[in-house]
């Protein structure tokens, strides 16, 4: 006799049925993103099934990920950390998603044929990672005090990032763009600072850095198009009418006389305020909220050249730019600090005008241009350029830096090897199964380009064994060499990231023996 | 043969439908269910049989965890016996009963929700043998009482009361925290969770009182890094920034006027309407206007803060002034967070900016902002405040659902350590404290007269499932080995022997200092014992079909 303690429709799986749940959804999903990884992974073209005009192309692991709807909870845990890694350190989330995956399907077979309690693999997976981590501490080498170096270092990452991106093609181009970028920031990890501007037209290598800064805004009307030596202030006010805020005040008049006393006196009090923002001795003033034909007028007539509606960003960018102070009150002129730039004009990129603000003051901002076929292909080269440019900025903090072409992952593998030999018990099998999953990304990086993958990488094994620790796989002839000549870096950050995140998820997922499932929440209006 | 159900027409209701066309429904009896006797007792044993056997698996250190999918496909893992039972989409009356018995566990205790649902599954589990023989339930269920009245002053005469002085590094509190750890995902993280733990109930507690206010220890989580990189803030976090973004990322030595009006024109509670008729009165309006806004930076800048913390927006122009005045300042504060800013900082909330006065203000030792990874968001740190006793455990984790068990598991061992500080009394866990209650049990009950017998053997009998699940989790024989503990149990005398989970080679939980608090011990028997008394009393169920159309 049993009893049904579940609502209906509610499940349950247990023991062998969950696990293996858990692993199949996550070794799927790593499946899926697998093909994408390494400067020959393929790209995917994900369609939504609402908006059948819209195609998305691209071989973001992340991106991948957070598109595509899934059900298996294991599944979602891989998601997440692949999302959680693009914001933590804005690649190798597909890494992070094959690193994790392979590990399950290594912990899979220790279970399934060996018999072993998956607290035991946990143990063993969690040794690991800590040889894993140190091996890969000690493989890391810091340029952080010597600049010129350390420009290199991010030049050479910039590359290693880019070359599995649709701008692999331009990589020398974007890699010095993205470097230049990140080098304005000054240390900053605040990449809202960098506009990135996409415009149709042209081809990827006809996109660059702008020295100065782009707002894509208009003068007001009747103003000259060119100004130099500018005097900016940045404001945050309304200007469109500048109302009483004091609640519930209410004008009531009796007469249309005395409304249009009113009308004026309103006028009025916008022309003080404009007649005092005159004061600041500037010629361009820049605002976030609108600014009415009115004012706008006024300013034209004083010489001021306006600008309306520059959002947030804009203006927190621009105050970055031109070393200037985000100002709502006028009442004191010799406070305010006032941006400055030696040129402000009005330029076309494609067919759009946009404001071109160029011999900045401060610099600490500024815009790259996108150029690019289509649409698709621009959204790629952002999001690529994104994850450049994240890895870069997280790489002035953490200045260390490591190996790519699979060279990290297997100085981690010889070093976790070397620890299963020396540990006792069961957890040595689980080290050992970790170290094989490590061995998986070189594995998968010849794979995907078209090499024979049992051969290079155990070339790649036996040299790194003999102690050329530098040695990696050279995915464009297919043979092994030395990755620092190649200079095919990669943050040390991303890389611990990776490693770290990944066997955390493994873990998560192992420790599951059950799985409940809710009644799906139905749609329909009685609930 | 089935001849036509007459419908009840005593429940019939008049309807139209659409076209205006009268119908007739007849409320259906429903489906009435009626369960009684013997069958409903068995038949809820056997639903709290399955409860328990769901959380069996948690138990302990080697307990594995459980995801948990929700309505809207939100996942939750894990192990904590009181957080499945609650996310379960259960239907069965009894199962819900042994959900409000974890959860009640929780609320006193805060740990031990996985073993008391499963103490009480395995009481019930031997009350359905003692049914099937013929024992009348209320009978079974008084025995039970009795034991558990035994068990329990056992349990208090073999407590070691424990030193739990602050001073040493490695204090029994530490090795208390790291034991609820034990279970938990976090245990890779064990030594740092465990000092967390203890801080922050320790900057809290109030010795002389006994008592750790939990409203002073706030959690908060943050996706993304490591556990590792979890720590504990001696002050306050808020997930907010400044109102500015030109203000300085850091303010040192800050005195913080707490408010709770908006830096906006005044809006009087009362309704009113303000006529504007003339020219003049505008402008009075509007000079008046400019007048508040500064007369408010200049009530603030009286009173000596250099920091501003307001529950409500401002006003773009004000937000400009307090910048030009450099006076930092943070917005849109939650009420909740508002008055733990106000205690940390030992400052008062100020409803109103003429009441500022500079003993009003809360004090810290610096506040600064910091910026995670390469999204956008900020928190801003408030430490070294004047008042030490608010705390913030900052949990970070590699991704939403280790974040959100982090929590989960630091609370359970803040939990642990703030009941060593209430009583420092202790047995030893890994089933020991189990173990010897029920060898306490099972000698009293050659002792009984009577029918009683049975129930006090059942009830020890019940006691060494904890025992037996905890081998079974971690790959032991289980038989084997609570019989082995038992037989070392008596022939030692010794009352600290338990499973060794881990495979460190002993038995002795004092020397492995496995713990567990006295009274969350004491706790899971009574609350188990007084479920099973609840569940044997029902001899009836009805319930009473739902009303469908």
């Amino acid at each position: 006799m049993s009893v049904q303690i579940f609502g209906d429709q509610a499940t349950e799986e247990r023991a062998e049925n969950a696990r293996m749940s858990a692993f199949v959804g996550a070794i799927a999903v790593g499946d899926l993103v697998k093909s994408t990884l390494g400067p020959k992974g393929m790209d995917k073209l994900l369609q939504s099934s609402t908006n059948t005009d819209s195609a998305l192309i691209t071989n973001d692991g992340a991106t991948i990920l957070k598109s595509i709807p899934f059900d298996n909870p294991a599944a979602k845990v891989l998601v997440n950390i692949s999302k959680v890694q693009d914001d933590e350190v804005g690649d190798g989330t597909t890494s992070v998603t094959v690193l994790s995956a392979e590990l399950l399907r290594e912990a899979e077979k220790l279970i399934d044929e060996k018999k072993i309690h998956p607290q035991t693999i946990i143990e063993g997976y969690r040794i690991a990672r800590n040889v894993a981590l140190e091996a890969l501490d000690k493989a890391a080498t810091n340029n952080g005090s010597k600049p010129e170096l350390f420009k290199q270092d991010l030049l050479n990452i910039a590359r290693t990032t880019l070359s599995s991106k649709i701008l692999s093609q331009d990589k020398e181009l974007f890699s010095t763009l993205a470097v230049d970028a990140i080098l304005r920031l000054k240390g900053s990890t605040n990449l809202n600072n960098i506009q990135i501007i996409k415009k149709i037209g042209g081809k990827l290598s006809d996109s660059y850095l702008d020295e100065g800064f782009i707002l894509e805004k208009k003068f007001g009307i009747n103003q000259p198009k060119r100004i130099e030596k500018a005097k900016i202030l940045i404001a945050n006010t309304s200007m469109d009418t500048d109302k009483v805020k004091i609640f519930g005040a209410k004008f009531k008049v009796n007469s249309s006389s005395k409304l249009a006393e009113l009308e004026k006196a309103e006028k009025l009090k916008m022309k003080t305020k404009v007649d005092k923002i005159g004061k600041f001795g500037i010629n361009v003033f820049i605002n976030r909220q609108l600014i009415y034909d009115y004012p706008e007028q006024l300013f034209t007539d004083a010489k001021i050249n306006s600008i309306e509606h520059a959002d947030f960003d804009g203006i927190e960018r621009l105050a970055l730019v031109t070393g200037g102070e985000v100002v709502s009150t006028f009442d004191t002129p010799e406070k305010v600090k006032l941006g400055y730039c030696d040129l402000i004009e009005e330029v076309l990129i494609g067919e759009d005008t946009f404001i071109k603000f160029s011999g900045v003051a401060a610099g600490e901002a500024c815009t790259i241009v996108l150029r690019g076929s289509s649409d698709q292909v621009l959204d790629e080269a952002e999001r690529s350029l994104h994850d450049a440019l994240s890895v870069l900025s997280q790489t002035t903090r953490e200045t260390r830096t490591v190996l790519g072409g699979g060279c990290s992952e297997m100085i981690m593998a010889k070093a976790v090897d070397q620890c299963a030999a020396n540990e006792t018990g069961k957890k040595s099998i689980a080290i050992e199964s970790y170290s094989k999953a490590l061995k998986q990304l070189p594995t998968i990086l010849a794979d995907n380009a078209g090499f024979d993958s049992s051969e290079l990488v155990t070339k790649l094994r036996a040299a790194i064994y003999n102690g050329l620790t530098t040695s990696g796989l050279n995915l464009n002839s297919g043979t092994v060499d030395d990755m620092k000549e190649l200079g095919i870096v990669e943050s040390y950050k991303l890389k611990r990231a990776v490693v770290s995140s990944a066997t955390e998820a493994a873990e998560v997922l192992l420790r599951v023996d059950n799985i409940i499932r809710a009644k799906p929440r139905t749609a329909d209006r009685n609930h | 043969m089935a001849a036509q159900q007459v419908p009840d027409l005593s429940n019939a209701i008049v309807a139209q439908d659409e076209m205006g066309r009268p119908f007739i429904i007849v409320r259906d009896q429903g489906k009435k269910q009626r369960k009684h006797g013997i069958e409903a007792t068995k038949s809820h044993i056997l639903a709290a049989r399955s409860v328990a056997s769901i959380v069996k698996t948690s138990l302990g250190p080697r307990g594995l965890d459980k995801i948990l999918i929700s309505q809207d496909g939100d996942i939750t893992i894990t192990n904590d016996g009181a957080t499945i039972l609650t996310q379960m989409d259960l239907d069965n009356e009894i199962a819900k009963l042994l959900v409000e018995l974890s959860r009640s566990q929780d609320d006193e205790i805060g740990d031990g929700t996985t073993g008391v649902v499963v103490i009480a599954g395995a009481l019930l589990d031997q009350a359905l043998e003692l049914i099937e023989k013929g024992i009348h339930p209320i009978k079974i269920a008084n025995g039970f009482d009795e034991a558990c009245k035994i068990a329990v002053q056992h349990l208090d005469s073999i407590a070691d009361n424990i030193d739990i002085s602050t001073e040493s590094t490695d204090s029994n509190l530490l090795k208390a925290a790291r034991t609820s750890l034990g279970s938990k995902i976090v245990s890779k993280a064990h030594e740092h969770f465990s000092q967390m733990a203890v801080d922050a109930v320790l900057a809290v507690a109030d010795f002389e009182r006994k008592d750790v206010d939990f409203e002073l220890i706030k959690m908060e989580k943050k996706v993304g890094g490591s556990i590792d990189d979890s720590s504990l803030i001696r002050g306050v976090l808020l997930d907010k920034d400044f109102s500015h973004p030109q203000m300085p990322k850091i303010v040192k030595d800050c005195k913080i006027a707490i408010l709770t009006c908006p830096f906006e024109p005044p809006k009087p509670k009362t309704k009113h309407k303000l006529d504007i008729s003339t020219v003049e009165e505008f402008k009075v309006l509007q000079e008046y206007e400019q007048k508040k806004f500064q007369e408010m930076i200049d009530l603030v800048k009286a009173s000596g803060a250099n920091v501003v913390a307001c529950q409500w927006g401002f006003d773009d122009e004000a937000n400009h002034l307090l910048l030009a005045n450099g006076l930092n300042a943070i917005r849109w504060i939650g009420g909740s967070e508002l008055e733990l800013l106000a205690i940390a900082t030992n400052g008062r909330i100020v409803p109103r900016f003429e009441d500022l006065t500079p003993e009003k203000l809360g004090r810290a030792g610096s506040i600064r902002e910091l910026e995670f990874g390469t999204t956008r968001d900020r928190m801003l740190v408030i430490e070294d405040c004047s008042n030490t006793k608010a705390v913030t455990c900052f949990i970070r984790g590699s991704n939403e659902m280790i974040a959100a068990e982090g929590i989960r598991a630091l609370h359970d061992s803040v939990c642990v350590v703030r009941n060593l500080v209430r009583d420092s009394r202790v047995v030893y866990g890994g089933g020991a404290a189990e173990l010897t209650a029920s060898l306490a049990v099972s000698e009293a009950a050659d002792k009984q007269k009577g029918i009683d017998q049975y129930a006090f053997r059942a009830f020890s009998a019940a006691l060494d499932t904890i025992p037996m699940t905890l081998a079974e989790n971690s790959g032991l024989d289980p038989i084997e080995t609570l019989s082995a503990l038992k037989a070392k149990q008596i022939i030692e005398k010794s009352s600290h022997l338990g499973v060794d989970c881990l495979g460190k080679g002993t038995n002795d939980m004092k020397e492995l200092f496995v713990i567990d608090p006295l009274i969350g011990k004491k706790q899971q028997l009574l609350l188990a014992t007084q479920l099973t008394r609840m569940i044997l009393k029902i001899n009836d169920v009805i319930i009473s079909g739902k009303d469908e159309y």
